[in-house]
């Protein structure tokens, strides 16, 4: 899932100066997982602003609503009533749902209420870790489940470097090194002869290198 | 001591109720209006702030001492949780001396009076909640809303 994490109270409340009614729109997908951006947050969101507002003596009216998800239209579409009693629009969702809000209210200020983080997955309750690098092209096959394209600092895909000091990265210790993880995992299936083959240069056009990509699959459309 | 202050208490019904009925009465100038949980651990931001917008001048959590936490990690959970919503409170400009945790065993009889008594004084020193100060004319601090009880009941 998309890990987000909300910005400060201080800076949300900075991008809405001068509105006088904001519609605080969550979603229900990644970043209600995540705890950041579903229904609970929207409503926590939306009170903290009311009050901040309030408090400040600048008083701001707003109206909450949770979408399933952000990023597909036929949700998006729900709002279209409400956008017409808003100033702006604040997004609870990931950078995407900001940007699918902005194309379909163009007359709209639309404004995130997240920094989108990564890809990852939950380790424990409260705690995500990155996983994968959306690179385009899986190589975990090759490297037992476990991709050194976002695990290791540098993305290499031919071992360590030299920076890899009792199993951890140099960039931090409590930072494991991808290629050490990978090794044992390799030894463990029996398979570290495949750490011998070199992979060849990564075809990185596939990756955001290549600019915006899109899937377009015809038997799914009408 | 602040007379006339609102204070709304989210209450442990395991260990604060029983405590509740056990001692004597909180001081009956402070208006105080308690919210009963089935665990500490059930409360949220949602309820505490709805508690400050509805005019509470001090918020408290009355949960079981960590250890006698009949849901186990109720208390505890509570802890973090307030930890994180005073900083919100901080940013609001409310301040997070208007959120209180306090630690009840359900045989300490007196402890009601004694937490009320507190949180009435802190009123005192901290100052009422600024919202009823600028909706003074528009609006009565004194509502008989039951502040945060709408979220939990929809919940």
């Amino acid at each position: 899932m998309i890990i987000a994490e909300q910005k400060s109270l201080q800076e949300i409340d900075a991008s809405v100066e001068g509105a006088k009614r904001v519609l605080v729109v969550g979603c229900g997908g990644c970043v209600s997982v995540c705890l950041s951006g579903g229904q609970t947050e929207t409503e926590v969101l939306a009170m903290a602003l009311r009050l901040k507002r309030e408090v400040a003596g600048t008083p701001v009216s707003t109206a909450e609503i949770t979408l399933e998800r952000q990023c597909d239209p036929e949700y998006v579409a729900k709002l279209d009533e409400a956008v017409k009693e808003a100033d702006c629009i604040l997004s609870l969702a990931c950078g995407i749902g900001v940007q699918f809000l902005a194309e379909r209210y163009p007359d709209t200020v639309v404004l995130p209420a997240q920094d989108t983080k990564f890809v990852g997955g939950t380790l424990e309750h409260g705690v995500w870790e990155e996983r994968c690098g959306l690179c385009g092209e899986c190589i975990l096959a090759a490297t037992g489940g476990i991709c050194p394209v976002i695990r290791c600092a540098k993305s290499l895909l031919n071992g360590p470097c030299g920076g890899s000091h009792d199993g951890n990265c140099e960039v931090g210790q409590d930072t494991p090194c991808a290629w050490v993880l990978i090794y044992h995992r390799l030894k463990r299936l029996g398979r570290e002869a495949a750490m011998d083959e070199i992979s060849p240069p990564k075809d990185w056009s596939k990756a955001r290198d290549g600019g915006m990509r899109k899937i377009v699959r015809e038997d799914l459309r009408l | 001591m602040e007379y006339d202050s609102k204070l709304v208490g989210f209450v442990c019904k395991f260990c604060f109720l029983h405590s509740f009925d056990l001692g004597p009465q909180p001081d009956t100038s402070i208006r105080l209006e308690m919210i009963k949980l089935p665990c500490a651990g059930r409360v949220d931001a949602r309820v505490v702030l709805t508690a400050f917008e509805k005019g509470a001048d001090a918020v408290f959590v009355a949960g079981c001492p960590s250890h006698e936490c009949l849901n186990l990690t109720g208390s505890a959970r509570a802890e973090k949780r307030l930890d994180r919503i005073k900083v919100l409170l901080d940013a609001i400009g409310l301040g997070r001396e208007r959120l209180m945790l306090y630690h009840v065993s359900g045989t300490n009889g007196p402890r009601l009076a004694d937490i009320v008594r507190e949180a009435a004084l802190a009123v005192g020193c901290i100052g009422r909640n600024p919202l009823n100060t600028h909706r003074s004319g528009e609006r009565s601090c004194c509502t008989n809303d039951h502040s945060g009880a709408e979220i939990l009941a929809r919940d």
